[in-house]
Protein backbone atom coordinates (compact mmCIF):
# COMPACT_ATOMS: atom_id res chain seq x y z
CA UNK A 1 0.00 0.00 0.00
CA UNK A 2 1.47 3.55 -1.09
CA UNK A 3 0.32 6.21 1.60
CA UNK A 4 2.44 8.19 0.28
CA UNK A 5 0.23 8.30 -2.34
CA UNK A 6 -3.04 8.21 -0.74
CA UNK A 7 -1.84 11.66 1.37
CA UNK A 8 -0.72 13.16 -2.06
CA UNK A 9 -3.65 12.85 -3.43
CA UNK A 10 -6.20 13.54 -0.72
CA UNK A 11 -3.91 16.83 0.05
CA UNK A 12 -3.75 17.73 -3.16
CA UNK A 13 -7.40 17.71 -3.42
CA UNK A 14 -8.00 19.29 -0.25
CA UNK A 15 -5.93 22.40 -1.40
CA UNK A 16 -8.35 22.77 -4.39
CA UNK A 17 -11.36 23.10 -1.43
CA UNK A 18 -9.31 25.89 0.23
CA UNK A 19 -8.50 27.58 -2.16
CA UNK A 20 -11.93 28.37 -2.75
CA UNK A 21 -13.03 28.00 0.77
CA UNK A 22 -15.05 31.29 0.85
CA UNK A 23 -17.48 29.82 -1.91
CA UNK A 24 -17.10 26.26 -0.59
CA UNK A 25 -18.16 27.60 2.96
CA UNK A 26 -20.31 30.71 2.14
CA UNK A 27 -22.82 29.12 -0.75
CA UNK A 28 -24.18 26.19 1.96
CA UNK A 29 -24.71 28.84 4.30
CA UNK A 30 -26.57 30.94 2.73
CA UNK A 31 -28.64 28.51 0.38
CA UNK A 32 -29.40 26.96 4.13
CA UNK A 33 -30.63 30.47 5.47
CA UNK A 34 -32.64 31.26 2.22
CA UNK A 35 -34.23 27.51 3.03
CA UNK A 36 -35.53 28.73 6.62
CA UNK A 37 -36.64 31.65 5.28
CA UNK A 38 -38.60 30.12 2.95
CA UNK A 39 -39.98 26.82 4.73
CA UNK A 40 -39.25 27.71 7.90
CA UNK A 41 -40.31 31.21 8.56
CA UNK A 42 -43.16 31.15 5.34
CA UNK A 43 -44.54 27.45 5.07
CA UNK A 44 -43.45 26.61 8.93
CA UNK A 45 -45.67 29.66 10.48
CA UNK A 46 -48.77 27.59 8.78
CA UNK A 47 -47.62 23.96 9.29
CA UNK A 48 -45.82 24.42 12.63
CA UNK A 49 -45.29 20.49 13.85
CA UNK A 50 -44.55 17.63 12.65
CA UNK A 51 -45.07 14.50 14.63
CA UNK A 52 -44.39 16.81 17.91
CA UNK A 53 -41.12 18.42 16.26
CA UNK A 54 -40.82 22.17 14.97
CA UNK A 55 -41.28 22.74 11.22
CA UNK A 56 -38.20 24.12 11.55
CA UNK A 57 -35.84 21.69 13.44
CA UNK A 58 -38.05 18.62 11.24
CA UNK A 59 -36.41 20.07 7.79
CA UNK A 60 -32.74 20.47 9.36
CA UNK A 61 -31.68 16.49 9.03
CA UNK A 62 -33.35 16.33 5.17
CA UNK A 63 -31.86 19.60 4.18
CA UNK A 64 -28.30 18.46 5.30
CA UNK A 65 -29.23 15.11 3.85
CA UNK A 66 -29.55 17.41 0.65
CA UNK A 67 -26.34 19.02 0.72
CA UNK A 68 -24.18 16.26 1.74
CA UNK A 69 -25.27 14.23 -1.25
CA UNK A 70 -24.89 17.01 -3.95
CA UNK A 71 -21.77 18.04 -2.47
CA UNK A 72 -20.38 14.53 -2.49
CA UNK A 73 -21.43 13.49 -5.90
CA UNK A 74 -20.25 16.57 -7.67
CA UNK A 75 -16.99 17.15 -5.58
CA UNK A 76 -15.71 13.28 -6.11
CA UNK A 77 -17.22 13.25 -9.70
CA UNK A 78 -15.34 16.24 -10.57
CA UNK A 79 -12.48 15.49 -8.95
CA UNK A 80 -11.79 12.68 -10.75
CA UNK A 81 -12.87 13.73 -13.88
CA UNK A 82 -11.04 16.80 -14.23
CA UNK A 83 -7.61 15.02 -14.11
CA UNK A 84 -9.10 13.03 -17.33
CA UNK A 85 -10.11 16.25 -18.84
CA UNK A 86 -6.90 18.41 -18.57
CA UNK A 87 -5.23 14.87 -19.29
CA UNK A 88 -2.95 14.68 -15.76
CA UNK A 89 -4.58 11.70 -14.93
CA UNK A 90 -1.10 10.06 -17.10
CA UNK A 91 0.65 10.88 -14.19
CA UNK A 92 -1.66 8.73 -11.70
CA UNK A 93 -1.79 5.89 -14.54
CA UNK A 94 2.26 5.81 -14.67
CA UNK A 95 2.57 6.29 -10.59
CA UNK A 96 3.50 3.13 -8.91
CA UNK A 97 0.11 3.11 -7.27
CA UNK A 98 -2.99 0.83 -8.02
CA UNK A 99 -6.69 2.09 -8.43
CA UNK A 100 -7.43 1.39 -4.34
CA UNK A 101 -5.29 3.86 -3.89
CA UNK A 102 -6.67 6.36 -6.33
CA UNK A 103 -9.86 5.43 -4.95
CA UNK A 104 -9.07 6.19 -1.23
CA UNK A 105 -7.31 9.65 -2.55
CA UNK A 106 -9.77 10.97 -4.38
CA UNK A 107 -13.32 9.42 -2.60
CA UNK A 108 -11.71 10.29 0.99
CA UNK A 109 -10.99 14.08 0.20
CA UNK A 110 -14.52 14.67 -1.55
CA UNK A 111 -16.16 12.60 1.49
CA UNK A 112 -14.32 15.33 3.68
CA UNK A 113 -15.39 18.20 2.00
CA UNK A 114 -18.67 17.02 1.98
CA UNK A 115 -18.65 15.96 5.52
CA UNK A 116 -17.81 19.72 6.18
CA UNK A 117 -20.40 20.93 4.47
CA UNK A 118 -22.74 18.95 6.36
CA UNK A 119 -21.70 20.44 9.51
CA UNK A 120 -21.28 23.94 8.57
CA UNK A 121 -25.25 23.82 7.69
CA UNK A 122 -25.49 21.61 11.33
CA UNK A 123 -23.76 24.79 12.66
CA UNK A 124 -26.09 27.44 10.74
CA UNK A 125 -29.57 25.80 11.41
CA UNK A 126 -28.62 25.85 15.12
CA UNK A 127 -28.67 29.51 14.72
CA UNK A 128 -32.23 29.78 13.38
CA UNK A 129 -33.88 26.71 15.19
CA UNK A 130 -33.58 24.92 18.42
CA UNK A 131 -31.74 21.57 18.11
CA UNK A 132 -31.23 18.49 19.98
CA UNK A 133 -29.66 15.70 18.62
CA UNK A 134 -30.99 12.24 20.40
CA UNK A 135 -28.55 9.95 19.10
CA UNK A 136 -25.18 11.83 18.62
CA UNK A 137 -23.27 9.19 17.66
CA UNK A 138 -25.84 7.63 14.92
CA UNK A 139 -25.89 10.44 13.77
CA UNK A 140 -22.19 11.12 12.79
CA UNK A 141 -22.36 7.48 11.93
CA UNK A 142 -25.16 8.18 8.92
CA UNK A 143 -23.13 11.75 7.88
CA UNK A 144 -20.18 9.57 7.54
CA UNK A 145 -21.30 6.58 5.67
CA UNK A 146 -23.62 9.11 3.30
CA UNK A 147 -20.71 11.11 2.82
CA UNK A 148 -18.34 8.10 1.51
CA UNK A 149 -21.26 6.34 -0.43
CA UNK A 150 -22.26 9.33 -2.57
CA UNK A 151 -18.74 9.97 -2.84
CA UNK A 152 -17.98 7.00 -4.04
CA UNK A 153 -21.15 7.16 -6.38
CA UNK A 154 -19.69 10.23 -7.58
CA UNK A 155 -15.98 9.41 -8.47
CA UNK A 156 -17.94 6.32 -10.86
CA UNK A 157 -20.17 9.12 -12.32
CA UNK A 158 -16.50 11.07 -12.56
CA UNK A 159 -15.21 7.89 -14.18
CA UNK A 160 -17.95 7.05 -17.12
CA UNK A 161 -18.69 10.71 -17.99
CA UNK A 162 -17.23 11.57 -21.56
CA UNK A 163 -18.28 15.48 -21.46
CA UNK A 164 -19.10 18.45 -19.02
CA UNK A 165 -22.81 17.46 -19.74
CA UNK A 166 -22.26 14.14 -18.84
CA UNK A 167 -20.90 14.65 -15.44
CA UNK A 168 -24.17 16.90 -14.44
CA UNK A 169 -26.88 14.32 -15.91
CA UNK A 170 -26.89 11.93 -12.92
CA UNK A 171 -26.56 14.61 -10.20
CA UNK A 172 -29.33 16.52 -12.14
CA UNK A 173 -31.86 13.79 -13.76
CA UNK A 174 -31.54 11.58 -10.73
CA UNK A 175 -30.47 12.44 -7.42
CA UNK A 176 -31.75 15.68 -6.98
CA UNK A 177 -35.39 14.57 -7.76
CA UNK A 178 -34.81 11.25 -5.40
CA UNK A 179 -33.51 13.65 -2.54
CA UNK A 180 -36.17 16.54 -3.22
CA UNK A 181 -39.16 13.22 -3.58
CA UNK A 182 -36.89 11.76 -0.47
CA UNK A 183 -38.95 13.70 2.16
CA UNK A 184 -36.29 16.30 3.38
CA UNK A 185 -38.58 18.67 3.77
CA UNK A 186 -42.11 16.07 4.63
CA UNK A 187 -42.66 12.76 6.68
CA UNK A 188 -43.63 10.56 4.00
CA UNK A 189 -46.59 9.67 5.96
CA UNK A 190 -48.06 13.12 5.07
CA UNK A 191 -48.27 12.17 1.56
CA UNK A 192 -51.69 10.26 0.10
CA UNK A 193 -51.44 6.42 0.31
CA UNK A 194 -50.13 5.56 -2.92
CA UNK A 195 -47.73 8.02 -2.59
CA UNK A 196 -46.11 6.60 -0.01
CA UNK A 197 -45.61 3.16 -1.59
CA UNK A 198 -44.06 4.76 -4.55
CA UNK A 199 -41.79 6.66 -2.50
CA UNK A 200 -40.65 3.23 -0.54
CA UNK A 201 -38.95 2.68 -3.87
CA UNK A 202 -36.82 6.03 -2.95
CA UNK A 203 -33.27 4.65 -1.69
CA UNK A 204 -33.23 8.33 -0.28
CA UNK A 205 -35.86 8.08 1.85
CA UNK A 206 -34.79 5.56 4.03
CA UNK A 207 -31.05 7.83 4.26
CA UNK A 208 -33.39 10.79 5.02
CA UNK A 209 -35.51 9.06 7.66
CA UNK A 210 -32.46 7.34 9.74
CA UNK A 211 -30.98 10.60 10.06
CA UNK A 212 -33.61 11.88 11.29
CA UNK A 213 -34.27 9.92 13.03
CA UNK A 214 -31.04 10.44 15.00
CA UNK A 215 -32.08 13.83 15.41
CA UNK A 216 -35.52 13.70 16.97
CA UNK A 217 -36.13 9.20 17.70
CA UNK A 218 -38.86 9.60 14.67
CA UNK A 219 -38.62 7.93 11.13
CA UNK A 220 -40.51 7.06 8.05
CA UNK A 221 -39.18 3.60 8.07
CA UNK A 222 -37.80 1.25 10.80
CA UNK A 223 -33.84 2.48 11.68
CA UNK A 224 -32.50 -1.29 11.30
CA UNK A 225 -33.80 -0.80 7.02
CA UNK A 226 -32.42 2.82 6.98
CA UNK A 227 -29.11 1.31 7.93
CA UNK A 228 -29.36 -1.47 5.61
CA UNK A 229 -30.11 0.75 2.67
CA UNK A 230 -26.97 2.92 3.13
CA UNK A 231 -24.94 -0.31 3.97
CA UNK A 232 -26.42 -1.64 0.62
CA UNK A 233 -25.97 1.32 -1.30
CA UNK A 234 -22.14 2.00 0.21
CA UNK A 235 -21.92 -1.98 -0.98
CA UNK A 236 -22.98 -1.72 -4.56
CA UNK A 237 -20.83 1.26 -5.08
CA UNK A 238 -17.62 -0.81 -3.85
CA UNK A 239 -18.79 -3.42 -6.00
CA UNK A 240 -18.89 -0.82 -9.22
CA UNK A 241 -15.49 0.54 -8.44
CA UNK A 242 -14.24 -3.05 -7.84
CA UNK A 243 -15.26 -3.80 -11.44
CA UNK A 244 -14.07 -0.66 -13.23
CA UNK A 245 -10.40 -1.47 -11.43
CA UNK A 246 -10.48 -4.95 -12.85
CA UNK A 247 -11.39 -3.89 -16.31
CA UNK A 248 -9.32 -0.54 -16.76
CA UNK A 249 -12.93 0.44 -18.19
CA UNK A 250 -12.37 3.47 -19.66
CA UNK A 251 -9.46 4.34 -18.20
CA UNK A 252 -7.27 2.40 -19.34
CA UNK A 253 -6.53 1.40 -23.04
CA UNK B 1 26.35 -3.15 -20.30
CA UNK B 2 23.08 -4.60 -18.56
CA UNK B 3 19.50 -3.73 -19.95
CA UNK B 4 17.26 -1.75 -17.94
CA UNK B 5 14.30 -1.87 -20.22
CA UNK B 6 13.33 -4.74 -21.89
CA UNK B 7 10.77 -5.27 -24.18
CA UNK B 8 9.91 -8.27 -26.09
CA UNK B 9 7.62 -8.56 -28.64
CA UNK B 10 4.92 -6.45 -27.62
CA UNK B 11 2.16 -5.76 -29.93
CA UNK B 12 -0.77 -3.27 -29.20
CA UNK B 13 -4.18 -3.23 -30.79
CA UNK B 14 -6.33 -0.97 -29.98
CA UNK B 15 -10.19 -1.16 -29.53
CA UNK B 16 -11.02 -0.25 -33.02
CA UNK B 17 -8.99 -2.98 -34.76
CA UNK B 18 -5.61 -0.26 -35.05
CA UNK B 19 -2.89 -2.42 -34.70
CA UNK B 20 -0.09 0.30 -33.31
CA UNK B 21 2.62 -2.06 -32.72
CA UNK B 22 3.19 -4.84 -33.94
CA UNK B 23 5.89 -6.74 -32.35
CA UNK B 24 8.40 -4.52 -30.94
CA UNK B 25 11.59 -5.86 -29.39
CA UNK B 26 14.23 -3.49 -27.84
CA UNK B 27 16.82 -3.93 -24.79
CA UNK B 28 17.76 -0.24 -23.72
CA UNK B 29 21.17 -0.47 -21.96
CA UNK B 30 21.46 0.98 -18.05
CA UNK B 31 22.66 5.00 -18.30
CA UNK B 32 22.17 5.30 -22.13
CA UNK B 33 20.03 7.83 -24.68
CA UNK B 34 17.86 6.19 -26.88
CA UNK B 35 16.28 8.31 -29.42
CA UNK B 36 13.63 6.77 -31.27
CA UNK B 37 12.99 8.32 -34.61
CA UNK B 38 9.50 8.27 -36.75
CA UNK B 39 7.02 10.38 -38.88
CA UNK B 40 3.38 11.01 -36.58
CA UNK B 41 1.57 7.83 -36.00
CA UNK B 42 4.49 5.56 -35.88
CA UNK B 43 3.53 4.09 -32.43
CA UNK B 44 6.18 5.89 -30.41
CA UNK B 45 3.88 6.80 -28.02
CA UNK B 46 1.95 3.90 -27.75
CA UNK B 47 5.60 2.26 -27.18
CA UNK B 48 5.96 4.58 -24.42
CA UNK B 49 2.42 4.44 -22.80
CA UNK B 50 2.87 0.64 -22.81
CA UNK B 51 6.10 0.78 -20.81
CA UNK B 52 5.05 3.28 -18.31
CA UNK B 53 1.18 2.07 -17.41
CA UNK B 54 -0.89 4.27 -19.58
CA UNK B 55 -1.57 1.24 -22.13
CA UNK B 56 -1.71 -2.51 -21.59
CA UNK B 57 -0.01 -4.18 -24.62
CA UNK B 58 -2.07 -7.02 -26.15
CA UNK B 59 0.64 -8.98 -26.29
CA UNK B 60 4.47 -9.54 -25.56
CA UNK B 61 6.01 -8.33 -22.00
CA UNK B 62 7.85 -5.37 -21.12
CA UNK B 63 10.42 -5.58 -18.20
CA UNK B 64 11.99 -2.63 -16.48
CA UNK B 65 15.00 -3.28 -14.11
CA UNK B 66 13.91 -6.78 -13.99
CA UNK B 67 10.08 -6.41 -12.89
CA UNK B 68 7.53 -7.14 -15.03
CA UNK B 69 5.60 -3.93 -15.90
CA UNK B 70 2.36 -5.31 -15.61
CA UNK B 71 2.32 -8.13 -12.89
CA UNK B 72 4.85 -6.54 -10.78
CA UNK B 73 3.94 -2.40 -11.66
CA UNK B 74 4.78 -0.99 -8.19
CA UNK B 75 8.63 -2.17 -8.43
CA UNK B 76 8.57 -1.40 -12.19
CA UNK B 77 6.88 1.93 -12.18
CA UNK B 78 9.04 3.30 -9.07
CA UNK B 79 12.23 3.10 -11.77
CA UNK B 80 10.46 5.14 -14.57
CA UNK B 81 9.62 8.95 -15.08
CA UNK B 82 6.99 10.06 -17.62
CA UNK B 83 7.48 13.60 -19.89
CA UNK B 84 4.42 13.30 -21.93
CA UNK B 85 3.94 15.01 -25.49
CA UNK B 86 1.31 17.24 -24.15
CA UNK B 87 1.26 19.87 -21.70
CA UNK B 88 -1.06 18.02 -19.18
CA UNK B 89 -0.90 20.24 -15.99
CA UNK B 90 -3.32 21.13 -13.29
CA UNK B 91 -3.88 24.52 -14.18
CA UNK B 92 -4.72 26.56 -10.83
CA UNK B 93 -2.25 24.85 -8.57
CA UNK B 94 1.66 26.28 -7.82
CA UNK B 95 4.53 24.92 -9.74
CA UNK B 96 6.05 23.57 -5.90
CA UNK B 97 2.52 22.10 -5.14
CA UNK B 98 2.32 20.50 -8.42
CA UNK B 99 5.71 19.03 -8.50
CA UNK B 100 5.89 17.80 -4.66
CA UNK B 101 2.70 16.21 -5.42
CA UNK B 102 4.46 14.29 -8.19
CA UNK B 103 7.03 13.14 -5.42
CA UNK B 104 4.18 12.20 -2.95
CA UNK B 105 1.85 9.88 -5.83
CA UNK B 106 5.24 7.81 -6.34
CA UNK B 107 5.30 6.85 -2.62
CA UNK B 108 8.64 8.86 -1.85
CA UNK B 109 8.65 10.92 1.32
CA UNK B 110 8.86 14.36 0.96
CA UNK B 111 12.53 15.98 0.45
CA UNK B 112 11.79 20.18 -0.12
CA UNK B 113 15.50 20.42 -0.26
CA UNK B 114 15.37 17.91 -3.56
CA UNK B 115 12.16 19.89 -5.23
CA UNK B 116 14.15 22.88 -4.67
CA UNK B 117 17.42 21.90 -6.47
CA UNK B 118 15.38 20.50 -9.53
CA UNK B 119 13.47 23.54 -9.83
CA UNK B 120 16.46 25.54 -9.29
CA UNK B 121 17.83 23.41 -11.84
CA UNK B 122 15.17 23.85 -14.70
CA UNK B 123 15.18 27.79 -13.88
CA UNK B 124 11.67 27.82 -12.16
CA UNK B 125 12.49 28.23 -8.54
CA UNK B 126 11.44 32.09 -8.85
CA UNK B 127 8.15 30.74 -10.27
CA UNK B 128 7.68 28.08 -7.15
CA UNK B 129 5.00 30.12 -6.01
CA UNK B 130 2.86 30.90 -9.63
CA UNK B 131 -0.20 29.09 -10.63
CA UNK B 132 0.58 26.81 -13.84
CA UNK B 133 -1.91 28.83 -16.41
CA UNK B 134 0.36 31.97 -15.65
CA UNK B 135 3.22 30.24 -17.24
CA UNK B 136 5.15 30.58 -20.75
CA UNK B 137 4.79 27.31 -22.54
CA UNK B 138 8.17 26.95 -22.41
CA UNK B 139 8.28 27.21 -18.75
CA UNK B 140 5.11 24.29 -18.09
CA UNK B 141 7.15 21.64 -20.02
CA UNK B 142 9.90 22.40 -17.72
CA UNK B 143 7.25 21.86 -15.03
CA UNK B 144 6.61 18.51 -16.66
CA UNK B 145 10.57 17.43 -16.47
CA UNK B 146 10.61 19.05 -12.70
CA UNK B 147 7.68 16.32 -11.43
CA UNK B 148 9.41 13.59 -13.41
CA UNK B 149 12.28 14.16 -12.00
CA UNK B 150 10.44 14.72 -8.77
CA UNK B 151 10.70 11.28 -7.72
CA UNK B 152 13.87 10.44 -8.78
CA UNK B 153 13.11 7.94 -11.68
CA UNK B 154 16.34 5.57 -12.80
CA UNK B 155 14.33 5.58 -16.34
CA UNK B 156 13.64 8.74 -17.81
CA UNK B 157 11.01 8.59 -20.65
CA UNK B 158 10.84 12.12 -22.86
CA UNK B 159 7.82 12.14 -25.44
CA UNK B 160 8.88 14.60 -27.91
CA UNK B 161 10.35 17.12 -25.44
CA UNK B 162 11.07 19.72 -28.03
CA UNK B 163 8.20 19.55 -30.15
CA UNK B 164 7.12 23.39 -30.77
CA UNK B 165 9.24 24.86 -28.58
CA UNK B 166 12.08 27.84 -29.36
CA UNK B 167 15.66 27.51 -29.78
CA UNK B 168 17.15 28.45 -26.54
CA UNK B 169 14.43 25.98 -24.53
CA UNK B 170 15.86 23.11 -27.23
CA UNK B 171 19.48 23.79 -26.24
CA UNK B 172 18.64 24.00 -22.43
CA UNK B 173 16.60 20.82 -22.58
CA UNK B 174 19.84 19.09 -24.28
CA UNK B 175 21.87 20.30 -21.44
CA UNK B 176 19.45 18.98 -19.00
CA UNK B 177 19.26 15.37 -20.51
CA UNK B 178 23.07 15.60 -20.59
CA UNK B 179 23.09 16.40 -16.72
CA UNK B 180 20.48 13.07 -16.39
CA UNK B 181 23.24 11.25 -18.01
CA UNK B 182 26.11 12.10 -16.34
CA UNK B 183 24.03 10.92 -12.80
CA UNK B 184 23.30 7.84 -14.74
CA UNK B 185 19.97 8.39 -15.84
CA UNK B 186 18.99 6.23 -18.52
CA UNK B 187 17.10 8.21 -21.20
CA UNK B 188 14.74 7.44 -24.01
CA UNK B 189 13.28 10.21 -26.16
CA UNK B 190 11.11 10.43 -29.00
CA UNK B 191 10.99 13.11 -31.43
CA UNK B 192 10.70 14.38 -35.09
CA UNK B 193 13.96 16.29 -35.01
CA UNK B 194 16.96 14.34 -36.40
CA UNK B 195 19.42 16.47 -35.83
CA UNK B 196 18.30 16.46 -31.50
CA UNK B 197 18.92 12.78 -32.25
CA UNK B 198 22.13 13.76 -33.82
CA UNK B 199 23.11 16.01 -31.29
CA UNK B 200 22.46 13.95 -28.19
CA UNK B 201 21.96 9.98 -28.73
CA UNK B 202 23.94 7.17 -27.92
CA UNK B 203 21.63 5.37 -30.06
CA UNK B 204 19.62 5.60 -32.28
CA UNK B 205 15.92 3.14 -33.25
CA UNK B 206 13.45 4.01 -36.42
CA UNK B 207 10.34 3.85 -35.67
CA UNK B 208 7.04 3.54 -38.42
CA UNK B 209 3.95 2.03 -38.26
CA UNK B 210 4.33 0.23 -35.16
CA UNK B 211 8.02 -1.86 -36.19
CA UNK B 212 10.99 -1.46 -35.43
CA UNK B 213 12.92 -0.44 -38.62
CA UNK B 214 16.80 -0.22 -37.16
CA UNK B 215 18.17 0.48 -33.98
CA UNK B 216 21.92 1.66 -34.33
CA UNK B 217 24.67 3.13 -32.30
CA UNK B 218 25.06 6.46 -33.51
CA UNK B 219 28.24 6.39 -34.24
CA UNK B 220 28.12 3.68 -36.56
CA UNK B 221 25.10 6.05 -38.44
CA UNK B 222 27.18 8.50 -38.05
CA UNK B 223 30.10 6.74 -40.31
CA UNK B 224 27.49 5.45 -42.72
CA UNK B 225 26.61 9.29 -43.47
CA UNK B 226 30.56 10.20 -43.42
CA UNK B 227 30.29 8.25 -46.32
CA UNK B 228 29.91 10.66 -49.90
CA UNK B 229 29.13 9.65 -53.36
CA UNK B 230 30.77 10.79 -56.43
CA UNK B 231 29.00 10.51 -59.21
CA UNK B 232 30.67 10.59 -62.96
CA UNK B 233 28.36 10.70 -66.12
CA UNK B 234 30.77 9.31 -68.93
CA UNK B 235 30.22 10.66 -72.33
CA UNK B 236 29.21 7.85 -73.95
CA UNK B 237 27.96 4.27 -72.69
CA UNK B 238 30.07 1.48 -71.01
CA UNK B 239 28.57 -2.46 -70.90
CA UNK B 240 30.99 -3.31 -68.29
CA UNK B 241 33.36 -1.67 -65.30
CA UNK B 242 36.70 -1.89 -66.92
CA UNK B 243 38.74 -4.04 -65.20
CA UNK B 244 41.44 -1.37 -63.95
CA UNK B 245 39.14 0.44 -62.56
CA UNK B 246 38.30 -2.94 -59.78
CA UNK B 247 39.73 -2.01 -56.90
CA UNK B 248 37.45 1.43 -56.58
CA UNK B 249 34.36 -0.39 -55.92
CA UNK B 250 32.39 1.68 -58.49
CA UNK B 251 28.66 1.14 -59.43
CA UNK B 252 26.80 1.80 -62.39
CA UNK B 253 24.06 3.61 -62.80
CA UNK B 254 21.50 4.80 -65.17
CA UNK B 255 22.25 1.75 -68.20
CA UNK B 256 26.30 2.18 -67.75
CA UNK B 257 25.99 6.41 -68.78
CA UNK B 258 27.22 6.94 -64.99
CA UNK B 259 29.48 5.36 -62.48
CA UNK B 260 29.07 6.03 -58.55
CA UNK B 261 31.97 6.08 -56.17
CA UNK B 262 31.63 5.92 -52.32
CA UNK B 263 34.41 7.24 -50.73
CA UNK B 264 35.14 8.18 -46.77
CA UNK B 265 35.13 12.25 -46.58
CA UNK B 266 37.10 11.36 -43.11
CA UNK B 267 39.41 9.13 -44.55
CA UNK B 268 43.11 10.21 -45.18
CA UNK B 269 42.92 10.11 -49.04
CA UNK B 270 39.74 10.42 -50.58
CA UNK B 271 41.45 8.78 -53.83
CA UNK B 272 39.82 10.69 -56.21
CA UNK B 273 42.45 11.48 -58.12
CA UNK B 274 43.86 7.93 -58.30
CA UNK B 275 40.45 7.22 -59.55
CA UNK B 276 40.55 10.40 -62.02
CA UNK B 277 43.78 9.56 -63.32
CA UNK B 278 43.11 5.11 -63.37
CA UNK B 279 39.91 6.42 -66.02
CA UNK B 280 41.49 8.46 -68.30
CA UNK B 281 44.10 5.39 -68.39
CA UNK B 282 41.07 3.44 -69.36
CA UNK B 283 39.83 5.52 -71.85
CA UNK B 284 37.09 6.77 -70.16
CA UNK B 285 35.83 10.55 -70.95
CA UNK B 286 33.56 12.63 -68.55
CA UNK B 287 31.05 14.32 -69.11
CA UNK B 288 30.18 15.98 -65.44
CA UNK B 289 30.81 14.89 -62.09
CA UNK B 290 28.58 15.59 -58.87
CA UNK B 291 29.16 14.76 -55.04
CA UNK B 292 26.21 13.95 -52.44
CA UNK B 293 26.12 13.34 -49.07
CA UNK B 294 24.15 10.60 -46.88
CA UNK B 295 22.62 12.26 -43.98
CA UNK B 296 20.83 10.63 -40.89
CA UNK B 297 17.11 12.08 -42.37
CA UNK B 298 18.22 10.43 -45.60
CA UNK B 299 18.52 6.99 -44.08
CA UNK B 300 15.37 7.60 -41.80
CA UNK B 301 13.66 8.82 -45.28
CA UNK B 302 15.00 5.51 -47.23
CA UNK B 303 14.06 3.36 -44.24
CA UNK B 304 10.31 4.51 -44.11
CA UNK B 305 9.95 4.96 -47.97
CA UNK B 306 11.43 1.30 -47.85
CA UNK B 307 9.15 0.39 -45.57
CA UNK B 308 5.97 1.70 -47.76
CA UNK B 309 7.22 0.29 -50.83
CA UNK B 310 6.55 -3.13 -49.04
CA UNK B 311 3.97 -2.74 -48.01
Amino acid sequence: MNWQAVKAIYIFEMARFFRTLMQSFISPVISTSLYFVVFGAAIGSRIEQVEGVSYGAFIVPGLIMLSVITQAISNASFGIYFPKFIGTIYELLSAPISFLEIVMGYVGAAATKAMFIGLVILGTAALFVDLSIQHPIAMLLFLVLTCLSFSLFGFIIGIWAGNFEQLQLVPLLVVTPLVFLGGSFYSISMLPEAWQAVALFNPVVYLISGFRWAFFGMADVPIGLSLLAIGLFTGLCMGAIWWIFKTGWKIRN
Amino acid sequence: MAAIVEIENVKKVYDGGFEALKGVTLNIAEGEILALLGPNGAGKTTLISAVCGLAQPTSGRIRVGGHDVVSDFRAARNLVGLVPQEVNLEPFETVWRTVRFSRGLFGKAKDDKLIEKILRQLSLWDKKDTAIRALSGGMKRRVLIAKALSHEPRVLFLDEPTAGVDVELRRDMWEIVAGLKADGVTIILTTHYIEEAEAIADRIGVINKGQLLLVEDKDALMTRMGQKQLRIELQGRISDIPQELAEFNLQMAEGGEALIYTYDTRAERTGIAKLMAAMSAAGLVLRDLATSQNSLEDIFVGLVHEEEGAA
